[in-house]
């Protein structure tokens, strides 16, 4: 069986071939490990679960065999899982040094889910340690690479971050979706640097039990996938209440696939001054333009607006964030699991807990902790992380106002930039940061927002409009998307070069 | 409305080497919810399990574990708040208080600053002397307990038992209204009591179940009041918190000698330093666990991993007309109802059980008389056998026949002591007993007579004495009471004595 059966191959075909009888599970989860050990070269994918893989193929075969077009939709998908997430019996390191060797007793919710529905893990995949930074380049693992490269011989690219490893498996055809999590553009960013769709769903959507927490508040995960409709399939299977997580919503999860009818007259979408950005590339305005062409073409009609506390959501984002992060991270001190330092004679339990935090955490972890413990200190908290929170409340205000005068979507770029070299920005926060731009308001405001490919620029290199939507209405955001990726026509695929 | 009104006592003052002092105190008491699983995890809260089998992955804090609260929490919270005539808070919310400490694993402790369930209430403390002080409390609030530390099993290596690692407490915040010693003591006693009335805690001070923080400061006399009408803390002196005290004992004792720390220091002409500090029972003294500067800074933040509690108002309304009657009630209502005394109501109502038994004995018989029997034959001997009234071996109905054969002058007060001794060891129905062995006393005039006129004609000397010495009517009396075996009713031997030798 040859990795190429997975190039261009989506989950709906995968799953409408199956259940015909014309494919066989075993057969492309063959192809996804052969793709995945052709393809060491991106380091996507971190933790091989082949066997386990080997194991839920079959058995999706057996349910594909006796309930055929009845089995469920990712019955045999081989999907790829952040690091982030917990996997019973399968490394969960979150990406870091000091959970090595963390093989939990535990599935999460969301990935329980999956393979209840039959679908087929083939590897846990790379990110950002503790799902912070926008490049895949604070993994203990190194950097996972984009499959997209500006030409030939060119220095390698980011895959984005914090979910980068999900964006290169899915660009590169390594396996037909993954799982990421977003806390200020951890699914968009990466989805918009490797041309693939990213759907970070309405805070409250799926669990995030079993989930490593970053800034519980901001989290959430969603479906990396090829396409719009394969968002849909994947994303639904993600979501629903879950008991165990004091914030999932008792929502009942509508079929988002069968909502992909591709109608969208009369839609009203938004499209915010304050998304200008000085000394914005011109090719992301022009995607930007494009983008309202092509939804016009749809019959949508555009409206502007206007989101006036926009430009204070990233510094009230990297304060929120941190200080959730700085206590979040505080269990980590190498007593119950993980990495424990190695001691000195005489050392004591402060030594133990300074040393294994020193050398089990990255810079940008330690910088992020550092901040946090900061702003959350008797004497600043109001000054920071009280502001920050009103912050946050003027900035939902925005969106539900807008929404309250009949707006159904907003239309922005997903992205600052096309994807950027390895090493080209990691040594400036700020700048670093600054790839959230469009995409922390989001989160902030708890919506759902979705990031679809729509354009190459001249170097050739994917770009990605962000449509954010409604609470609740994943339904209505992915048929926006759909209609632009209907008229994107985005068919592009990376040359292989790995 | 039947209501309890006592003077307020007067403070404790303590003379130091050059004045006299008064103590201002204020108590945060940690209660263990009663609840089989703790607050933010399905563990078990059962006592005295294996270290470190009651811990769930949530209490391990294990990657990606959520809280979720616990309802029956939350109600005993509110069923507290409610027994302390407590402001209910429908809407509160949880926080974070971070620091490091190897017993507690998330790195915070999941607590209520900013939003606590329970708001402004009160509580009466009686002191026994016809005073009682009316403490106000400022809150309650829902947290989650430690972990143990256990530092002395090895000499290089300490040990962590995490089963007490996130079980509920309720933490009462009284105001600074206590000025003693024993008030501080009667005062713990008392939300002890109430908190056993409403089943919310169990009060187990000695499992650590029931544990108080205790702040004290001295000032001068006049300070206080001059707080009062201000409420400016400035009048006070600067408090020490003496931590995590679960002895009513220790509690009197860590506060006499902290004040008189204290009262040393100033009168030396220095300044109490603001710290928390422990008590060592074994010395009788406390000492410095850490200063106002090295004080931790907890960094308290919404726990963003829980949404806010709201709770209607229509619950906590079902939850406060099932709640049972309360010690203040009970004791106001048993005094009205049957005539007793204030001393003998509060040792009635000390637990639930005991007024429910007395009211069993009671109830259509004489109030006094059932106290009195409740009280001295029962608890007395209960507490000499070291027996509780729940295994009690006289039932409330068996001491109310007691009573009844007394009241139908069936037997008299000493035959019923005797009465109650058999019932006791021997069980049964007191009357069956009674008639059985022939206790029934005996008022039948005609065999008073009689034995009366054995007794006569067999000590004519005595006879004759008694013609001159009245004194001697009681030798008869005796003599009668003897052959019929006391069971003679001694008013109708006194009767025909009275007659026969006049």
């Amino acid at each position: 069986m040859s990795a190429d059966m997975l190039q261009g191959l989506t989950i709906a075909d995968a799953r409408d071939r199956m259940r015909a009888g014309d494919l066989r599970a075993t057969d492309i989860a063959e192809a996804a490990i052969e793709a995945v050990e052709g393809a060491r070269a991106l380091n996507a994918v971190v933790h091989d679960t082949f066997e386990i893989a080997r194991t839920q193929a079959a058995a999706a075969d057996d349910v594909l065999r006796a309930r055929g077009a009845d089995a469920p939709d990712l019955c045999g998908i081989p999907l790829g899982i952040k690091d982030l997430f917990c996997t019973e019996g399968v490394p969960s390191q979150a990406g870091s040094r000091i959970l090595e060797g963390f093989r939990p007793e535990y599935e999460s919710t969301v990935t329980r889910q999956l393979w209840d529905q039959g679908a087929v893990m083939v590897g846990k995949l790379n990110m950002d340690e503790f799902a912070m930074g926008s490049s895949n380049e604070t993994s203990t693992y190194g950097d996972a690479v984009n499959p997209w490269k500006a030409g030939e011989g060119d220095a390698a690219l980011t895959p984005g971050g914090s979910s980068g490893g999900s964006a290169a498996a899915v660009a590169a055809d390594l396996v037909l979706g993954a799982t990421g999590t977003d806390t200020g553009g951890s699914i968009r960013q990466p989805a918009a640097f490797t041309g693939i769709v990213g759907l970070k769903p309405t805070y409250g959507r799926c669990s995030r039990w079993g989930i490593v927490a970053f800034a519980s508040s901001l989290d959430q995960a969603g479906p990396m996938t090829k396409t719009v409709r394969d968002a849909a399939i994947l994303g639904r299977a993600m979501m629903g209440h879950d008991p165990q997580d004091s914030t999932s919503a008792d929502r009942a999860v509508p079929d988002l696939e069968a909502m992909l009818d591709g109608d969208v007259r009369g839609k009203v979408i938004g499209v915010p001054k304050e998304y200008r950005l000085d000394g914005m590339p011109g090719e992301i305005e022009a995607l930007w333009a494009e983008g309202r062409r092509m939804l016009a073409d749809a019959g949508a009609e555009l409206r502007d607006i206007t989101l006036p506390h926009t430009k204070y959501a990233l510094p009230a984002y990297y304060v929120i964030a941190p200080a959730e992060a700085s206590s979040n991270l505080a269990r980590y001190d190498g007593v119950r699991y993980g990495r424990r330092a190695a001691l000195d004679q005489g050392d004591g339990v402060t030594e133990m807990y300074e040393k294994t935090r020193a050398e089990g955490f990255g810079d940008e972890v330690q910088r992020r902790v550092m901040v946090g413990t900061y702003v959350l200190s008797a004497g600043f908290y109001d000054a920071y992380y009280n502001r920050a929170r009103r912050v946050r409340t003027l900035i939902k205000k925005d969106f539900e106002d807008v929404f309250a005068d009949g707006v159904d979507a907003i239309l922005t770029p997903a992205t600052p930039s096309a994807a950027f070299p390895l090493g080209s920005a990691s040594g400036d926060p700020v700048q670093m940061y600054l790839n959230d731009v469009f995409t922390v308001t989001v989160n902030l405001a708890g919506l759902p927002g979705i990031s679809v490919p729509a354009g190459l620029d001249a170097r050739g290199l994917p770009l990605g409009l962000q449509l954010v939507g409604r609470p609740w209405e994943e339904g209505e955001l992915l048929n926006l998307a759909s209609a632009v990726e209907e008229r994107a026509g985005f068919v592009a695929r990376p040359r292989r070069w790995w | 409305m039947l209501d309890l009104t006592y003077p307020a006592p007067a403070p404790k003052v303590i003379q130091g080497a050059k004045e006299d002092w008064e103590l201002v105190i204020g108590l945060e008491v940690h209660a263990q919810v009663a609840s089989k699983a703790k607050l933010f995890s399905g563990a078990s809260t059962a006592f005295g399990a294996e270290p470190n089998s009651n811990v769930s992955f949530v209490d391990a804090a294990m990657p990606g574990m959520l809280p979720v609260i616990n309802e029956f929490c939350v109600e005993q919270a509110v069923r507290t708040g409610l027994g302390l005539k407590a402001e209910i808070n429908l809407a509160s919310a949880f926080d974070r208080k971070n620091y490091f400490y190897p017993d507690l694993p998330q790195g915070y402790q999941i607590s209520q600053l900013y939003h606590p369930i329970v708001g402004e209430g009160e509580v009466l403390v009686e002191m026994g002397d016809g005073t009682a002080r009316t403490v106000r409390i400022e809150r309650i609030h829902l947290e989650q307990d430690a972990g143990k530390s256990i530092h002395d099993m090895d000499p290089t290596l300490s040990f962590v038992d995490l089963n007490r690692t996130g079980v509920a407490l309720m933490e009462i915040v009284s105001r600074p209204d206590i000025r003693g010693p024993e008030e501080a003591a009667a005062y713990v006693a008392k939300l002890r009591q109430i908190m056993r009335y409403l089943g919310t805690c169990d009060g187990n001070m000695q499992n650590g179940n029931l544990r108080a923080d205790v702040n004290v400061s001295v000032c001068r006399p006049g300070d206080y009041e001059r707080y009062q009408e201000t409420q400016e803390f400035s009048h006070l002196g600067t408090r020490c918190e003496i931590k995590n005290m679960n002895s009513l004992r220790f509690i009197q004792a860590a506060i006499e000698h902290e004040a008189r720390r204290q009262i040393a220091i100033l009168e030396d002409g220095g300044a109490v330093v603001q710290e928390t500090r422990l008590y060592d029972p074994n010395r009788g003294e406390t000492r410095s666990m850490r200063s106002k500067e090295e004080a931790h800074d907890y960094r308290y933040f919404p726990d963003p991993d829980l949404l806010p509690l709201e709770i209607e108002q229509g619950w906590v309304d079902a939850i406060a007309s099932a709640l049972p009657e309360l010690p203040d009630e009970k004791k106001a209502r048993l005094m009205a109802e049957y005539g007793i005394k204030d001393y003998d109501a509060s040792v009635l109502t000390a637990d639930a059980e005991s007024a429910a038994f007395f009211e069993a004995v009671a109830k259509g018989r004489d109030g006094k008389q059932a106290a009195n029997w409740v009280i001295n034959d029962l608890f007395g001997r209960l507490k000499a056998d070291e027996t509780a009234l729940a295994d009690s071996p006289v039932s409330a109905a068996q001491l109310g026949g007691i009573l009844d054969l007394i009241g139908s002058d069936k037997i008299s007060g000493k035959i019923a002591k005797e009465l109650f001794e058999i019932v006791w060891t021997e069980g049964g129905d007191p009357a069956s007993i009674v008639d059985e062995r022939g206790m029934a006393q005996v008022t039948d005039t005609g065999a008073i007579d009689a034995a009366l006129d054995e007794i006569i004609a067999a000590n004519p000397a005595q006879v004759e004495k008694a013609g001159t010495n009245p004194k001697l009517a009681g030798w008869f009396v005796g003599q009668v009471m003897k052959a019929t075996g006391g069971k003679a009713n001694p008013k109708a031997v006194n009767e025909a004595v009275r007659r026969k030798l006049a």
